[in-house]
């Protein structure tokens, strides 16, 4: 299921300063034709390696313009049906259309936080040097989440 | 102007490097920053640089999110069933130590996980679930999760990595993270070799060849994929389950370095929805699924018998799973396929009891599962028409993967806590001298090899880490490399090669290119070169064929290592005549150069390990046994760069934690 840019929307991210399916690729397949010698449409992005994409959708769901979509692969599936999110801050909207028109929408929750609102260190614990060499993180009596075990389980202790 | 042929190359020193940019090295981002403040407030100033070779946002094995954590340990159960559970579901032959450490720290990264925005589902006092945006208690604060099983929990993870991600970054800092730099090898200290001092890699995107140097490195980069060839050949080849771009970098990398491997051998063959991979585990856990062959029978229960054939790793409640490949293989290679998740009669069975306000929630869930983490799946039920309520689906068991995060356990031999009782000597005879005798040699998470350290898919013999336990193990080497640069802040490294040999070694497919392109009229067919694509086709058939790939249904024998171990010599002899017409292919001649490695320390470990361990991951016909005897113990082996090749070896087996409870 390769992303493909849809050469009426794309506008090679121009107005922002980088594009955005291209910084964001995991497996750096997207890539923006400058001049338009590698596909007949200057300045707009598209899959250069379609077969080594893992659909993982992360251009589709970061592209401003939602210029970027996914056809399931050509040598497996059936034509026709489509799969396209738009993510928001907070919530991701699915839209799913079958090969026989049936529709399905979804919505689901993405984060609990405002983006850009984590705070690392915000209220925690600062590390102590001397326990560096004992299990635990530098916070772990905040977190409430460090198992301390039974020792009669380890046997050979 | 740096250009293609002619590129910058940048050299830098810093005191810590971290390669890669998934769970792991996110885990590691955090936790080190409190760790370098109190090495600053005893006058020690530690420099820290991540490399990736993508966009921390969305790289790594998370970077399309997940629909569950699959590794929650609670307040209710102990480190020690974790351990068990890990033990046993990898035929006995795990690292307890590695396990339980795993198991006591992995909650505290879930926690963080939490606050930092990512919802978790929960259940209410009636039983009735939620998704994560509810508001409802948090876990640290006893909030109560939906269990899909005894350790995974139901996330809404699409943002998951994201989340992570923007931690890390604040955390360590813009500054000191460097994207789309790409490392492919490590380099040894010059005044000592069995010592780490830096690694060398490129730009994707620019023209700059970058040289690092380094006290030391944590290096986690995930598994291997698309090393044996794929179920889907043509547009469908990425969508491997896996994620394609984890191409055995951490294995290779590690063994080139002199790093001792572990239980390469070991292999996943995850049981999937077929063709588009989506996950299994919430069907038959949360949604309570069955699977049957054509004619509806139950493969677990039809062939139950066969789970006594392996005890005791069959007989435990929850059975090995390459014992339920087994069985379901029986079924394929017999004819009674194809293989059907009834999904159908699971969702019946839930509706009979929920309302409709329930149902409706239900049917999301079961589209959030795939949506969350496998898109790919939903492009394929949407193309077949396939809604779950009314039409079953295809499993299909896998291409083998390589990892030691997931329900795999082949990765590098690491050095673990020293206060649960791990062996302080070794017991088993060939042992190379130069390499740790017990299980701990002074700093969590690094390998035999001084300074250079690993998690996640790195760390072997541990497995079920799964992303929480990845960040968790990563965390831990980060407390570890800061008191490793504490005890040698003034060793300065060497590297034992010098600038100009290293990147005209990595940038060998570049010239080579330059040199013979226009050799001929046709750039992909030139005698004096091959693609990485087509190096990559003859790997994935040479290992599909003749080291137990799908073409055998996971078959191989001692003569057909022998043909695999040929084909393997010559292909790696060919890998030096690699082009790359561009950077992109660059990156791909040298993911596929570490795909190769990787694949030989998988074809050498079978072949050293006389018995079929892991019955449904792989078998070898003319030892299809498993033989507690005599192979109830670790292989491991060790590469030597000049003579190129692996050494095999054993390594004794010890429980640290009663495995008899899992069968009472």
């Amino acid at each position: 299921m390769p992303s493909f840019v849809r050469t009426d929307k794309c506008d090679g991210c121009k107005g922002q300063d980088k594009t955005a399916c291209m910084y964001i690729c995991p497996h750096n397949l997207m890539k923006l034709d400058m001049d338009g010698s590698e596909t007949g449409h200057a300045m707009k992005s598209f899959n250069q390696e379609p077969e080594q994409c893992w659909e993982c959708y992360s251009c589709i769901k970061i592209c401003p313009q939602q210029a970027i979509e996914a056809r399931p692969y050509a040598d497996i599936v059936p034509l026709g049906g489509s799969v396209q999110p738009l993510r928001g801050t907070d919530s991701i909207m699915w839209t799913i259309k079958f090969r026989n028109g049936t529709m399905k929408r979804f919505k689901f929750p993405i984060r609990t936080t405002p983006e850009g609102s984590i705070d690392p260190y915000g209220g925690k614990a600062e590390a102590d040097m001397a326990n560096i060499g004992k299990p635990g993180f530098f916070n772990h009596n905040e977190q409430n989440g460090y198992r301390e075990g039974n020792p009669a389980e380890l046997i050979c202790k | 102007m740096a250009e293609f042929g002619n590129p910058d190359v940048i050299e830098e020193e810093v005191d810590i490097l971290l390669i890669g940019g998934g769970m792991a090295c996110c885990g590691t981002a955090y936790e080190i920053g409190p760790w370098l403040e109190a090495a600053k407030k005893e006058g020690v100033d530690i420099s820290v640089k991540l490399v990736d070779k993508a966009a921390l946002d969305r790289s790594g094995a998370v970077a399309q999110g997940l629909s569950a954590i699959n590794t929650y340990i609670g307040p209710e159960q102990d480190p020690a069933d974790y351990a068990r559970m890990v033990s046993n579901d990898l035929m006995g032959i795990t690292r307890d130590d590695l396990a339980y450490d795993l198991g006591r720290h992995v909650d505290e990264s879930v926690h963080l996980f939490e606050e930092w925005g990512l919802p978790i589902w929960k259940t209410d006092e009636n039983g009735e679930r939620y998704d994560g945006s509810k508001g409802m208690a948090s876990l640290k604060d006893g909030g109560k999760p939906v269990r899909s099983g005894k350790w995974q929990i139901m996330i809404n993870g699409e943002s998951y990595k994201w989340i992570v991600a923007e931690a890390a970054k604040k955390a360590l800092g813009m500054d000191n993270i460097q994207e789309r730099v790409f490392i492919v090898k490590l380099v040894n200290d010059k005044n000592d070799p069995n010592r780490i001092a830096g690694a060398v890699g490129f730009s994707v995107r620019e023209h700059k060849l970058y040289v690092y140097k380094a006290k030391a490195i944590l290096l986690a980069a995930g598994g291997c994929v698309n090393l044996f060839r794929p179920r889907s050949v043509g547009e469908g080849q990425g969508r491997a389950w896996y994620p394609v771009w984890n191409a055995g970098s951490t294995y290779t990398m590690a063994a080139e370095a002199g790093a001792e491997l572990t239980l390469m051998e070991n292999r996943f063959v995850p049981t999937r929805f077929k063709d588009g991979y989506g996950p299994v585990g919430a069907w038959f856990l949360l949604f309570k699924s069955q699977a049957t062959n054509a004619f509806g029978e139950t493969y677990m229960t039809r062939n139950k018998d066969m789970l006594d054939d392996y005890p005791p790793y069959g007989q435990a409640a929850v059975p090995a799973s390459c014992l339920r490949n087994h069985l379901m293989l029986k079924e394929m290679r017999e004819g009674r396929g194809p293989i059907w998740m009834d999904t159908v009669t699971a969702l019946a069975n839930l509706r009979e009891t929920l309302s409709p306000r329930e149902v409706k929630h239900l049917e999301a869930e079961a589209w959030e599962d795939f949506l969350d983490m496998c898109v790919g799946q939903c492009g394929i039920w949407a193309g077949e028409n396939i809604e779950p309520e009314k039409k079953n689906s295809e499993l299909m068991p896998t291409e083998p993967y390589l990892l030691g995060s997931h329900s795999g356990c082949c990765g590098i031999w690491v050095s673990g806590p020293e206060d649960v009782g791990a062996p302080t000597d070794e017991s088993a005879d060939g042992v190379p001298e130069h390499l740790p005798k017990g299980w701990h040699w002074g700093y969590r998470g690094m390998t035999t090899v001084a300074g250079l350290f690993t998690a996640g898919d790195g760390v072997g013999a541990s497995g079920h880490k799964f992303s929480s336990g990845s960040h968790a193990e990563g965390r831990m080497c980060a407390k570890s490399m800061i008191k490793y640069v504490m005890d040698n802040k003034d060793r300065a490294p060497e590297l034992d090669t010098s600038v100009d040999e290293l990147i005209e070694e990595i940038y060998r497919p570049v010239r080579t290119f330059l040199e013979h392109k226009d050799y001929t009229t046709a750039i992909d067919v030139n005698p004096h070169y091959i693609t990485p694509r087509m190096l990559q086709f003859r790997l994935q058939k040479a290992m599909d064929e003749y080291v137990a790939g799908i073409a055998t249904y996971y078959t191989t024998n001692e003569h057909m290592l022998a043909v695999a171990e040929q084909k393997l010599q010559d292909l790696k002899e060919d890998a030096l005549k690699m082009r790359a017409k561009d950077l992109h292919e660059l990156l791909r001649a040298w993911e596929n150069y570490h795909r190769i490695l990787t694949a030989e320390a998988h074809m050498k470990h079978i072949q050293f390990r006389e018995e079929s361990r892991y019955p449904g991951f792989y078998y070898r016909a003319d030892k299809n046994f498993v033989d507690e005897e005599n192979w109830k113990c670790f292989v491991n082996s060790i590469y030597d760069k000049e003579t190129k090749t692996f050494k095999c070896f054993k390594r004794a087996h010890v429980d640290l934690v009663d495995k008899s409870k899992l069968f009472k």
